[in-house]
């Protein structure tokens, strides 16, 4: 069975909230649309969005890190959401295991909501129903589109490709190769919703230089603590260019 | 969570129904039983189903305002196999059809027994609609309560304890309310109605105490560490990724303060408890016909800031998520 899923790398994302506005443009002109906001340039601004990122610090001063935190419905394998809607609106596909809802069925009781322990679903309060990120399945699935073009809005947007997007029922896929290689979690797994996105956990980059890497100690040519009895001026390796 | 008083005085309302249907049945299984007076049909079963329907209708109509889109909510049938709404939404105009059919019955007098068991019991058709209505009554109460219940993140919530609060609270105000309204048109059962009103209502205490404590003793099994999947003990939000408002920061929030809390619970932990209880036992002593009423009014007050503090408490796992703005 397939599992679309996303994998969101926490050692590259940069906080720049790319993926958020292309979410936004995408799913209010799309499918999945409208994303109402209200009051949007008033005092008490408001609105629905499908994709959040987040910043955290790690650490005390002043030895911390800043940790950029994307977060969006995580299309759980066990979704909590689906068996508590009372209109079978809330449901997983079956063929590609995204969570979805469907709006002409919803009545707004916002029960989903409460089983979800993430808070990835948001109410349309124009439109009444509740609404959650799609994994874009309008373009994931669309057949027209050019076969690098049917990713997620999200995934197209990250300026530095921070955002994996695959089948992680598939070993192969690059999804699940970089969830085996590089460590990949997920949130919260106590409560065994065995959420399909994963993510990439922040790693210390960090470039170990040694000493005999700076001077040239192998090297019989070597300028560096040797006397010479006159001036030799420049070498070929000084004016290499 | 952020108490919604559409469900506040859907479950409390509805409560008050169920108890006094009950209540209403219990004084057929009494007069049954030769342990009071045959009462007169109309004036007190069929009344009583009345009034009883009455607030089962104010508990629907106040659902309504719940919902995002009510001129959907026949859909809600479907889904009864998982969802413990679905059930509710099956279970509660059952309930009020049995309970419609049982003060119909009464009003048109048809009390006279169908058959006989054992020679001494005799079985009437009044009789079968309340059984049937009595066990609707209790499928009732453990569907409304296994809504809260069955969230199995919301810690204050999953216990067993839920749908005893629910039963419990709910035959309370409702055996509480027939002891008022036989006060008020002089019934003789208003010792029989105010005893069993004292009794749940006791019981009521000791079960939400006991949650009470219960909660409180609670620990968060999740935190950051697991919310991000960061392991370091020194971490904090900078920022939940935007300066306005959202549905994640409103309905999961009560946005009061922890004094204004504690002021809530020793409210209700007063309203409903002993209070009622004090009033009926005056009541009882001086025979006065109004008391019995003060009680049931005020433990519904009581009642009404239960139910609100039943969600302030309930701490939802995504508020980890939204614990600074910027």
């Amino acid at each position: 069975m397939t599992q679309l899923a996303l994998v969101i790398d926490l050692n590259v994302c940069v906080g720049c909230h790319a993926c958020v506005t292309s979410c936004k443009e995408w799913n209010s002109s799309g499918w999945a649309g409208p994303m109402p906001d209200e009051n949007p340039y008033g005092a008490d601004p408001s609105g629905v969005f499908f994709n959040r990122v987040q910043t955290y610090e790690v650490g005390c001063f002043p030895h911390t890190e800043t940790v950029h935190f994307p977060k969006s419905c995580l299309h759980c394998e066990d979704p909590p959401c689906v068996p508590v809607c009372p209109t079978g609106a809330s449901y997983k596909r079956a063929d590609n295991g995204i969570v979805l809802v469907d709006y002409d069925k919803c009545i707004g009781c916002k029960y989903c909501s409460w089983a979800c322990p993430y808070g990835a679903r948001e109410i349309d309060a124009q439109n009444k129903v509740m609404k959650k990120c799609t994994l874009c399945v309008d373009r994931v699935t669309d057949e027209s589109l050019p076969e690098a073009e049917r990713k997620p809005a999200c995934v197209l947007a990250c300026p530095t490709s921070a955002r994996i997007f695959g089948d992680i029922h598939d070993p192969n896929s690059v999804a699940s190769v970089a969830i085996r290689e590089q460590g990949g979690y997920q949130l919260q797994p106590e409560w065994g919703t065995q959420p399909a996105n994963h993510y990439l956990p922040r790693r210390r980059s960090q470039m170990q230089i040694h000493e005999d890497e700076l001077i040239r100690a192998d090297n019989p040519l070597r300028k560096e603590e040797v006397e010479m009895p006159i001036e030799q001026g420049d070498t070929l390796d000084d004016v290499a260019w | 969570m952020h108490p919604a008083f559409s469900v506040i005085f859907l479950t409390t309302l509805i409560g008050i129904g169920q108890g006094l249907f009950l209540a209403l049945f219990t004084g057929q299984v009494y007069a049954l039983a030769n342990l009071i007076p045959v009462q007169e049909s109309l004036g007190f079963y069929a009344v009583g189903s009345l009034i009883a329907l009455l607030f089962l209708v104010l508990g629907l109509i106040a659902s309504v305002f719940h919902l995002g889109r009510p001129e959907r909510a026949w859909r809600a049938v479907t889904m009864w196999r998982t969802s413990w709404l679905s059930r509710e939404v099956i279970v509660l105009p059952l309930f009020m059809l049995l309970v419609f059919l049982y003060g119909v019955a009464h009003f048109f007098g048809l009390t006279q027994p169908l058959f006989m068991v054992a020679d001494t019991l005799p079985i009437d058709l009044t009789l079968i609609i309340g059984l049937l209505a009595s066990m609707m009554a209790f499928a009732l109460f453990i569907c409304t309560a296994m809504i809260y219940a069955s969230l199995k993140f919301l810690k204050e919530w999953y216990t067993p304890l839920t749908v005893l609060n629910y039963t419990l609270l709910g035959l309370a105000s409702g055996f509480m309310f027939a002891a008022a309204f036989s006060a008020y048109v002089s019934f003789d059962l208003v010792s029989l109605f105010g005893i069993w009103a004292v009794i749940f209502t006791l019981l009521g205490a000791v079960s939400r105490g006991t949650s009470l404590a219960r909660n409180r003793a609670l620990r968060d099994k999740y935190g950051l560490t697991t919310a991000i999947g960061v392991r370091h003990p020194n971490m904090k939000q900078l920022s939940q990724g935007f300066m306005g408002g959202a549905f994640n920061t409103r309905e999961f929030f009560h946005g009061r303060t922890a004094g204004a809390l504690r002021l809530i619970r020793w409210f209700f932990l007063l309203a409903v408890f002993p209070i009622p209880v004090v009033l009926i036992a005056t009541a009882y002593a001086l025979e006065s016909p109004s008391l019995p009423i003060a009680a049931f009014a005020l433990q519904y007050l009581g009642l009404i800031a239960e139910r609100w503090y039943f969600f302030a408490e309930a701490k939802h796992p995504q508020n980890i998520y939204y614990q600074s703005m910027a």
